[in-house]
């Protein structure tokens, strides 16, 4: 075994990179199952931004046009998801699966004309002066916009769900439903717009595959990320901070484990593979999760 | 996860076909070979990716393509892709079989067990199974394509070309296919470099874009400058590109884009004849079970252009080995080879038979860390 060969300032920064798809979907489901929503469709919303992204980077050839495209993609389909389960009142887990599977089927069919295109060039920010700082720089300072797009995303939920009198409204919303709704808050308003935030942000994330990561269309390419966000989110017990904390532990273990294996660690290749997937599970068991939003997952009426 | 599959037929008429023949199929007992003077002969696939891949699973459908061109109206095909390995493989054959298929190739090592245990159900319908070497009943056959030939020549190049004398092998599954094919370029790169040193890497995937991309990146990281995969995707070569300096190899499929650097050369699969041939035996009733094994000479396995990044004295050699496979001088299991731990395998001079070849579970000497168990 080398581990001398593991240079530890770039296991840190793709660590960042590595992450950020799955911390972009986690913080918009965060908000989602907030507002008292469960959507399954995460990996499906997911797919069709990392579609609709790409096409529109494709034929604009700006990424950042792409990355707008994707979170509206995102939206719209989401947008099938709000309309079913709130209106509608349609079970949240069956159309959370079906948004998956139709997302998945959909951006297959989009994608078409689009497999073995290269993706327009998205440089990596080398930020004057704060890149330069030894160590710190190169981790931290010197990645692609999107990466701190993910991070301001997350401190600006955490401020919203925070200090902001609409975060307390979306929390309440989340916590008791009728309550909110006996006060006089729009509860089907507040959740039609948490869910569009929620597709938005995983539309971001799966244009972060197919923009920055692959940086190319293929079918099928999230390979499971929107899983893996949807188990973060009950990982962090709902918390913006823990969530940021959860989506960099597992990007860390994923990018470690390849790490060892190409030293050639003597540890067998089944257990690093598993790794982030037991980190996630001990981790979720060690912290306990904390209490779920009162009203996750029930539909609302007005007339009950 | 769950998966999608949308199962695609050419032909319109889908629904009723299906219920027609899997009535006709149950319910007289006859069998597909007697409509075979009526109907188109149906062929099936099975793949373990999406159609757009753009590496094994599109070389397979383009064989599916060249089935149709080549038989016209008389033969009509159907597939399903991305079916997991596993239960559901076994559901979608079923499926085929009941639809009336005559013939279904089934394109991934892990669909063998599926395959040979609906194949024992349909004794009328002929499976044809990739990569694998279980032939439980008459009515399978398998095929596979050496690889390792293509393999040789990546490690031939990778060995001239790389400066850092690292180079990162981004493998798939721990099975014998894989394996040859670590051996296969580890050989060649050391007859030519042999301060040479191979690091590896299991995904545990066959496609995964991200998962790809990412071992790309950490070999890449870790002083790679040559990168071979055996994964569909073409992931890691846009990794190569965005790091500059990293050659690659077109996997399974020629990957052009992105040539003429990093991508130097590729294997490619050419299932076209083998597709072409198996439908025409069956078509003619003469189709028995076998197992198939081509190579460089039949052109089964191609070697994709080397391009001009490659040295020309470099292209020379490895144009000079492809025509020396191509012609049967040579075998790029020639010993004298010894595995990893030292005990001898083959002799001077000798080669390897293709019984030990189908079975390696072992990494020849000079290799370092555990074949995953």
């Amino acid at each position: 075994m080398d581990l001398s060969a593991i240079n530890p300032i770039l296991l840190l920064a793709s660590l960042m990179v590595a992450a950020t798809p799955i911390l972009l979907a986690a913080i918009g489901e965060l908000v989602v199952e907030r507002a008292g929503v469960l959507n399954l469709g995460v990996e499906g919303m997911m797919i069709t931004g990392a579609v609709c992204g790409f096409i529109v980077a494709v034929n604009t050839g700006s990424p950042w046009v792409g990355f707008l495209g994707a979170a509206v993609g995102g939206a719209l389909l989401s947008l099938v998801f709000g309309f079913l389960t709130q209106f509608l009142l349609s079970n949240q887990v069956a159309t959370g699966l079906a948004l998956t599977l139709f997302g998945l089927g959909l951006s297959a069919l989009m994608g078409q004309g689009y497999i073995g295109i290269k993706a327009p060039d998205f440089p990596d920010w080398d930020i004057p002066l704060l890149g330069d700082i030894p160590i710190i720089g190169p981790i931290i300072f010197q990645h692609d916009p999107m990466v701190y797009v993910g991070l301001l995303i997350v401190g600006g939920v955490w401020a919203f769900l925070r200090y902001s009198r609409a975060g307390l409204i979306l929390r309440a919303v989340g916590e008791n439903h009728e309550a909110a709704h006996a006060l006089g808050y729009h509860v089907i308003r507040v959740r039609m717009l948490a869910i569009m935030f929620g597709g938005a942000c995983a539309g971001l994330g799966g244009a972060y595959l197919s923009l920055v990561r692959v940086p190319q269309w293929t079918e099928g390419m999230t390979a499971g990320a929107g899983w893996i966000a949807l188990a973060i989110v009950v990982f962090a017990s709902w918390r913006p901070g823990r969530l940021l904390i959860g989506a960099y532990l597992f990007g860390g273990v994923t990018v470690l484990q390849l790490n060892l294996q190409a030293a050639g660690a003597a540890i067998s290749v089944e257990y690093l593979s598993m790794a982030p997937y037991l980190a996630t599970i001990a981790v979720l068991v060690i912290m306990r999760a904390g209490r779920a939003p009162g009203s996750l997952g029930q539909p609302f009426h007005a007339s009950r | 996860m769950p998966h999608v599959e949308a199962i695609k037929t050419t032909k319109g008429k889908h629904m009723t076909m299906k219920k027609l023949l899997a009535g006709a199929t149950l319910a007289l007992g006859i069998t597909t070979g007697a409509y075979a003077q009526d109907d188109p002969t149906k062929v099936g696939f099975v793949y373990v990716g999406p159609v757009g891949d753009g590496g094994w699973t599109y070389e397979h459908d383009q064989g599916r393509l060249a089935v149709e061109e080549h038989f016209g109206d008389a033969v009509e095909t159907v597939f399903v892709e991305s079916v997991p390995e596993g239960a559901d493989a076994e559901r979608v054959m079923t499926q085929m079989a009941l639809q009336g298929a005559d013939l279904i190739f089934t394109t991934s090592f892990g669909y063998m067990d599926a395959t040979n245990a609906v194949a024992a159900q349909f004794p009328d319908v002929k499976f044809e199974h990739a990569t694998g070497y279980r032939r439980d009943t008459p009515n399978v056959s398998t095929y596979s394509a050496r690889f390792y030939e293509g393999r040789a020549v990546q490690g031939h190049i990778a060995g001239h070309m790389t400066e850092s004398n690292i180079v990162g092998y981004i493998a798939s599954f721990p099975i014998p296919e894989v394996i040859r094919g670590i051996n296969a370029a580890y050989l060649h790169a050391k007859e030519v470099n042999p301060d040479i040193e191979f690091r590896i890497v299991w995904v545990y995937t066959w496609f995964d874009p991200a998962k790809e991309a990412e071992a790309a990146t950490v070999l890449i990281e870790q002083g790679a400058d040559v990168v071979l995969q055996h994964t569909d995707s073409t992931a890691p070569q846009a990794a190569a590109q965005q790091a500059g300096g990293v050659v690659t190899f077109g996997q399974a499929s020629d990957m052009a884009e992105f040539g003429p650097f990093p991508r130097v050369s590729s294997i490619i699969d050419d299932w076209a004849p083998y597709y072409i041939a198996r439908t025409q035996a069956v078509i003619d009733g003469t189709w028995e079970s076998m197992d198939t094994w081509d190579g460089i000479a039949p052109g089964m396995v191609k070697i994709g252009e080397i391009t001009d990044a490659v040295p020309a004295e470099v292209k020379a050699s490895a144009e000079a080995m492809i025509e020396a496979m191509r012609s049967g001088e040579y075998h790029p299991f020639t010993g004298p080879i010894n595995r990893q731990d030292g005990s001898a395998w083959l002799a001077d001079g000798e080669v390897a038979d293709d019984g030990t070849l189908a079975g390696m579970n072992f990494y020849v000497e000079g290799l370092t860390g555990d074949i995953p168990q």
